[in-house]
């Protein structure tokens, strides 16, 4: 998007006194700028875009993609595939190679066996180890076995885990299944108590990252976006260091930082969808399509040693 | 297939519905329930023993009607219909498995 266009506002909104156009460019800046205050002095130019990489990460970086929403071909984004191939795209293009990339859920739309396999043919050209977990979209098929089959071998339950990667511990959980109506996501008492069991004994300054696809604290429980149990998933993680939560589900960027944990949702790669309380639903949202990928995007997320926070640089497919 | 046979079922129930519309009954608007923009209208809809509900999603987003114990839908995508006959008097409350803070109850007489 380009920020200085301002002309051509469209119908000014009676409420608010805004254009609509100019209401979604309002959003589109808060939530960089909130960015900005967390990736801790990192400059931007260490994202993905590439103009002017400056300096080379020193530490660790790995990628986070989310809700790819392979199949989805609605007015909001007929051409799901092709968004995806655009951020895998951008992520071969990238100078200096990331050490893995998590998927945060909602790979596919539908769970059909074709609308995997063509995110796993477009996904797996990123040449980067893939860890994932499962959205509410992946759990579709009838027999719910589409996910499990590909994705979770070596997993826990409906498909939670945890691996190491240069002194972090990565946490992958499921918060889409059983869930209660009325209710929230879910993380259900065997995966807590697996939690609890891994975190045990682990030195407090280990740094920790969690993924999950929905997020693990409340956004906006009008529309479902929060957790029902994850208070007590983040009860477990007190007293570590630095702990990031990093989730998906809401095709968004939001931030907020509780003491040691910074919590963190990232852009969708199929279509974006209205901030919390500003449309009747959380459907997705059709924009111009000239505005639409400044809307997607992918994130990444660069770990040195040292610091308190794990940086986190999100980078909108355009714009 | 899913979706085939789902509107099937929902053809069956409007010729139905047709036909009891014209023996005189004004129930074919009654026993439906729409999503719209993730929320099931009506939230409450009362039925009598023998009557066949249909839901209809019209979201972009795919949901489910799910009543613990009594009925689960497929995961209805854009314009998929579930039709449930309710052959026992009582409250069926219902949610989308997928969106739970989606509610709704049949109230069966």
């Amino acid at each position: 998007m380009s920020a200085h266009d301002h002309d051509n506002h469209g119908p000014i909104d009676p409420e608010t006194g805004l254009t609509r156009r100019k209401v979604l460019e309002c959003m589109t800046w808060a939530g960089t700028g909130i960015l900005w205050t967390v990736s801790g002095g990192v400059p931007r130019s260490l994202g993905l875009v590439g103009s002017a990489l400056a300096a080379e990460p020193t530490g660790m970086t790995f990628l986070q993609i989310s809700d790819s929403h392979v199949g989805f071909d609605k007015p909001a984004n007929p051409n799901a595939l092709g968004t995806l191939e655009e951020a895998i795209a951008r992520i071969k293009a990238m100078p200096a190679k990331p050490s893995f990339m998590i998927h945060t859920g909602d790979i596919s739309h539908l769970s059909k066996a074709s609308e995997f396999d063509d995110a796993e043919r477009i996904i797996s050209q990123a040449k980067l180890d893939v860890h994932y977990v499962p959205g509410e979209h992946d759990f579709l098929d009838e027999e719910i076995k589409f996910y499990k089959d590909r994705y979770g071998k070596g997993t826990r339950g409906a498909g939670y885990y945890s691996f190491d990667a240069n002194g972090v511990h990565f946490i992958g959980l499921v918060n889409v299944v059983d869930l209660k109506a009325g209710g929230l996501g879910n993380l259900g008492a065997e995966q807590l108590e697996w939690l609890e069991q891994d975190l045990k004994g682990r030195s407090k300054s280990t740094p920790i990252v969690v993924f999950a696809h929905i997020p693990l604290w409340t956004v906006y429980p009008e529309w479902g976006w929060g957790t029902e149990d994850g208070a007590r998933a983040l009860e477990y993680l007190k007293g570590f260091g630095s702990v990031t939560v990093l989730n998906g589900h809401i095709h968004q960027v939001m931030q907020k930082v509780e003491g040691n944990v910074t919590f963190h949702t990232a852009r969708s790669t199929a279509f974006p969808q209205p901030a919390p309380g500003t449309a009747p639903s959380p459907g997705p949202m059709k924009v111009a399509d000239d505005r639409l990928r400044s809307m997607l995007g992918i994130a990444s997320v660069n770990f040195k040693r040292g610091d308190e926070r794990l940086a986190i640089i999100d980078t909108p497919l355009q714009g | 297939m899913i979706s085939a046979t789902l509107r099937r079922c929902g053809v069956r129930l409007a010729v139905a519905a047709a036909l009891s519309l014209y023996l005189g009954g004004a129930r074919a608007d009654e026993l439906k329930v729409t999503i719209d923009n993730f929320t099931f209208a009506p939230a409450e809809l009362k039925v009598k023993v023998g009557d066949t509900v249909t839901w209809s999603n019209h979201d972009d987003i795919p949901h489910t009607v799910v009543s613990a114990g009594k009925f689960r839908s497929k995961a209805l995508d854009t314009d998929d219909t579930f039709s449930f006959t309710f052959t026992t008097a009582g409250e069926y409350p219902f949610f989308c498995s997928l969106h739970p803070h989606m509610t709704g109850t049949i109230k069966v007489e």
